[in-house]
């Protein structure tokens, strides 16, 4: 047997041994190393030859990616890794860092159990630290630590053993001051990083060495030694020493858990099924025996096998050849292959049960957030997959020859598929569809994948999506139905701010509400007891509240109330945009006596009336997309650096320096930042690093308001002015 | 000046003298067929008759732009509608707005399914309670408060004119069976008995005010799926009965015997 086939038959094997699995995720801050890490990992574990790994980023397998030098796609590997005695499966995910890319990551942490995260000493804790740290303990998925490009520290900042110390001290000291307040409530002790067990590593990912205070204890090497022999070029030396591969995967395998010790604890969280129901003791229990349970994490089209869904299996196993049944979707499709990774590639199985990364080809109409069970034994869903952040920019698309019409559709379709991120706005009449995605670098990309499927397309500029809401207060205001016969009457605010912030990070959940059990939670943010009781409804960060008593037939209009405030928020009065941040009160309804006069023809204008109403009343607000860029500049490029931010009416928010390096911290609007990417680079001659964070919406300047407004109302073919309030409550 | 015509209940010759004229003699003529239709005349006669055009408006046409009433301004207009202009409908409004204009206006009124209906029913029109509408089910609007209303007469004695909903624009016209339907439906979904079963008795009536008219009582298991045949169909759930009543539902609507023992 050759060794590839032996490698094969050993992970067939351990694959059916949920105590020797580990699936793990590689997430960091953009450039602090992943990649290089994952590769690297690979080819210590002998799954890729060593000339491949490190500089080629060869896990960057897509064009697109190593042209501009980051990750786009995560990428699916697995490898085999022999601690102590014993053997272990690994899988692993490597993850992009640029936040554009974030969509991929929400994906991969519920695929796996643990997460390497991957800090570059130079850096330290940037934002997306904290991003990638707040998605993997949202999913319950367990943290180590690893502190990357330790030889940057010593042959260019040329840090003292114990400057070096102090720094990991610093790094460490702030993850777990994130830990403890992301992770959930029973583990926030449990998932610290110690120093002292080893669930912290240092090393250099492209020298490949790494090193913990356990092995160093074992070894006797000391920061002393590692410093001579980074300032003697002998990192190779290193490198045999303590290889990254061993002492990363060990830490993994000691550190982070196996799918039979989480998924106890994690499936409760993904999925509110009957826990004691066979659904939920097979998953509980990692048992291949029992209903099959598959969460879809990932679609790709492949160029060869077609449409290729990735996932977890949670509950039993998955069979090629079977048919299986799409919860989402509520259809039967039949496996054609199923799989799991080797190496890079993919090894048709002929099942793969509970524990596992899986692929599989041949579930139709299957996108990423998707159940799979089998027809007979169909399961409860899993709980959605919500990203953290919202699409903010927009590009026209439209084919550049009219025979692609329809296959542009087609394309469109496809690429919103694989990435869930994207919205797409598809309008068959004009021909013109709007696609919006996470900033510029996103919209590039999703172009050139659209020119690669074969259609050519024009895009327009890339414009910002903006917010309507409210900056004073309205109402009670009536808005009346087309009979007249049915009035209800609307006050309107911004909603509390505590509240607005636990609706932007997840931390409560939109949605119609049921019982009475949520009002502890509003009152929690900052709502009063009388008003949290009433909430109806949670959607776009607004809440509907039903503050009226004893008014006869209200049940009965209450969907179509929901129904009209969504939609209504959905395009606000202003400019059709999305709104958002305010509290709406419904305090008195006038209703008819007989149903027919009463139904959806009259209830669902009058309750649009009444909001859009009361926001033309409240001082309506346009607001626009704010980044926090961040760029590590030499200083003599300071000047020049924060010139660029200033000139893109950006705010200068923080300024640290570090021996010749200077940290600017900036906050922009997304509208301004088009370009920033060639500016940036020619303003400090291509000597720096720089990265964005999301941070929310906040108000457009008013001398900007109008013109704005206008210039949207233009573009989407609406009258050059908003109605104001009289044109909904007359 | 501005006129609401009630054009009466099923075809041209139901158009009372009063209303025809005023129809001869206006500059404009409206209709609203939204909430009732003549269903035995084709609107071309009704055109031909009166001799001018019509132009019929579609709901939002009627309330949310209400041209007719700007033109009644200059113009003699009339508004024209199914049965009685005021009676099941909203129109009342339309009155409101000629006073706040100063626009001088008349009622012409047209025989009334709220009329007929139990009339031809040969139950007492003094023994009714609430009228109501059931509407076609939809995923964000089914509302119990038809089967409630019921309920709520059954409780006093009182019988139940029930409307079937009418959905001109997608020629949807709600049928006998469909609305007894909606009304088990509702029961099946109460958290507590209902009174309304599959054995109360029911009177299902079609086509009121032409020839053609059908009127049969039964249990509401036995109509369910009897055909009633062209629209408009409205329903009726008696609560207890007068011996005359008993006796016309007997003789006339072919309800069975035993409801005479119960008088
Ligand atoms: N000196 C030094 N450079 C490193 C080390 N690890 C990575 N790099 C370099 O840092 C750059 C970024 O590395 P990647 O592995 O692509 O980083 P990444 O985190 O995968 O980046 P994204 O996926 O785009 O977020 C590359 O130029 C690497 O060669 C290290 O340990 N030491
Ligand atoms: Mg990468």
């Amino acid at each position: 047997m050759s060794r590839r086939s032996k490698m094969i038959e050993k992970i067939k094997e351990l694959m059916y041994q949920p105590d020797s699995i580990r699936n793990i995720g590689i997430c960091a801050h953009i450039d602090h190393g992943k990649t290089t890490l994952s590769d690297n990992l690979l080819a210590g574990a002998g799954m890729i030859s060593e000339e491949l790994a490190g500089d080629q980023r060869f896990l960057d397998f897509d064009e697109q990616e190593q042209a501009r030098g980051i990750t786009i796609d995560a990428a699916n590997v697995s490898m085999v890794h022999k601690f102590k005695d014993d053997e272990f499966l690994i899988n692993l995910i490597d993850t992009p860092g640029h936040v554009d890319f974030g969509g991929d990551v929400t994906r991969a942490m519920r695929a796996v159990d643990g997460a390497v995260v991957v800090v570059c000493a130079v850096e330290g804790i940037m934002p997306q630290t904290e991003t990638v740290l707040r998605q993997a303990l949202k999913e319950n998925v367990k943290p180590v630590l690893f502190i990357n490009k330790v030889d940057r520290l010593i042959n260019e900042l040329k840090l003292e053993p114990e400057e070096l110390q102090n720094r990991f001290l610093k790094i460490i000291a702030e993850a777990n001051k994130l830990i403890k307040n992301m992770a959930p409530e029973d583990k926030k002790d449990e998932w610290k990083a110690d120093v002292a067990d080893g669930s912290v590593a240092f090393g250099s990912a492209y020298h490949n060495w790494a090193i913990n205070v356990p092995i160093m204890q074992e070894t006797g090497i000391n920061f002393k030694d590692i410093i001579d022999l980074c300032n003697a070029e002998k990192q190779k030396e290193l490198a045999q020493k303590v290889p990254l591969s061993d002492v990363l995967l060990s830490m993994v395998v000691e550190h982070l858990p196996s799918p039979k010790v989480s998924q106890e604890y994690r499936v409760p969280n993904i999925w509110d099924g009957d826990i004691n129901s066979p659904a939920g003791e097979t998953m509980i229990n990692t048992s291949p025996d029992g209903p099959l349970a598959v969460m879809v994490t990932n679609v790709s089209v492949d160029k060869h096998a077609g449409e290729i869904a990735t996932g977890r299996v949670y509950g039993g196993q998955i069979e090629k050849g079977t048919e299986v049944y799409l919860v989402g979707s509520h259809s039967k499709s039949r496996v054609q292959q199923v799989g799991v990774y080797f190496g890079p590639e993919r090894v048709n199985t002929d099942s793969v049960p509970a524990g596992n990364i899986v692929y599989v080809a041949g579930a139709k109409g299957a996108i990423a957030g998707e159940t799979i069970s089998s027809p007979e034994d169909k399961i409860k869903e899993f709980e959605g997959l919500e990203h953290i952040s919202e699409p903010v920019v927009t590009v026209a698309v439209e084919a550049k020859n009219t025979k692609d019409l329809p296959k542009l559709i087609e394309v469109l379709r496809q690429v919103a598929k694989e990435d869930p991120t994207i919205k797409i706005d598809i309008n068959e009449e004009t021909g013109e569809h709007l696609v919006s995605g996470m900033g510029e670098l996103h919209l590039e990309v999703i172009s050139y994948r659209i020119n690669d499927k074969g259609v050519e397309i024009q895009t327009s500029e890339p414009i910002v999506v903006y917010r309507e809401t409210v900056a004073g207060k309205a109402g009670p205001v009536e808005g009346k139905s087309p009979n007249k016969h049915n009035r209800f009457y609307i006050e309107v605010e911004p909603i509390e701010p505590e509240l607005f912030e636990a609706l932007q990070n997840g931390e409560i959940k939109e949605g119609r509400v049921k019982g009475k059990e949520s009002a502890q939670k509003f009152m929690d943010k900052g709502m009063n007891k009388e008003e949290a009781r009433r909430v109806w409804d949670v959607y776009n960060r607004s809440v509907f509240l039903n503050m009226t008593r004893g008014i006869q037939y209200l049940d009965e209009v209450k969907e179509l109330l929901l129904e009209g405030f969504e939609s209504a928020l959905d395009e606000g009065p202003l400019a059709n945009e999305i709104v958002f941040g305010l509290k709406f009160k419904l305090v008195d309804a006038k209703l008819h006596e007989d149903a027919i006069h009463r139904g959806p023809a009259q209830v669902l204008p009058s309750i649009r009336k009444a909001i859009f109403g009361s926001i033309m009343m409240a001082q309506p607000t346009l607001l626009e997309p704010i980044q926090k860029v961040f760029i590590n500049v030499p200083q003599d490029y300071m000047g020049s650096s924060t010139r660029e931010v200033q000139n893109r009416r950006g705010q200068i928010v923080n300024m640290e320096q570090d021996n010749d390096m200077v940290t600017i911290e900036s906050k922009v609007p997304v509208a301004e930042m088009f370009g920033f990417a060639g500016d940036i680079r020619s303003a400090a001659e291509g000597r720096c690093l720089w990265s964005t964070e999301m941070a929310g919406f906040e108000r457009l300047p008013n001398e900007l308001q109008k013109q704005i407004i206008r210039e949207i109302r233009q573009r989407k073919g609406l009258s050059d002015e908003p109605y104001g309030p009289d044109h909904y409550l007359g | 000046m501005f006129y609401l015509v009630g054009l009466g209940l099923f075809d041209i010759k139901d158009i009372s003298l009063k209303g025809l004229e005023c129809l001869k003699d206006v500059d404009f003529v409206y209709a609203e067929f939204f909430t009732s239709r003549l269903f035995g005349s084709n609107f071309e006669s009704i055109e031909k008759l009166i001799g001018k055009k019509i132009k019929v408006l579609s709901r939002s046409e009627v309330e949310e732009e209400a041209e007719f009433l700007e033109k009644s301004k200059s113009k003699d207009v009339a508004l024209i509608t199914g049965g009685d202009p005021l009676i099941a409908t909203t129109h009342s409004d339309f009155i409101v707005e000629c006073s706040k204009r100063n626009i001088s206006y008349e009622v012409i009124h047209g025989s009334s399914i709220l009329s007929s209906g139990p009339a031809i029913s040969g139950l007492q029109g003094y023994k009714f309670g609430k009228v109501t509408t059931i509407p076609f089910p939809a995923d964000n609007y089914r509302p119990k408060s038809p089967y409630l209303a019921i309920e709520e007469n059954l409780k006093m004695n009182l019988h139940t004119l029930v409307l079937l909903d009418i959905q001109a624009d997608k020629e949807r016209y709600m049928t006998v069976n469909e609305g007894l339907k909606y009304l088990i439906d509702i029961k099946n979904d109460l958290d507590y008995e209902g009174l309304i079963t599959e054995n109360t008795l029911a009177i299902g009536i079609a086509r009121v005010g032409s020839s053609n008219v059908l009127v049969k009582a039964s249990t509401i298991s036995n109509l369910i799926s009897k055909d009633f045949g062209s629209p408009l169909h409205s329903i009726i759930i008696p609560s207890k009965l007068h011996i005359v009543e008993a006796e016309y539902l007997v003789e006339i609507a072919g309800a069975p015997e035993e409801i005479l023992k119960d008088v």
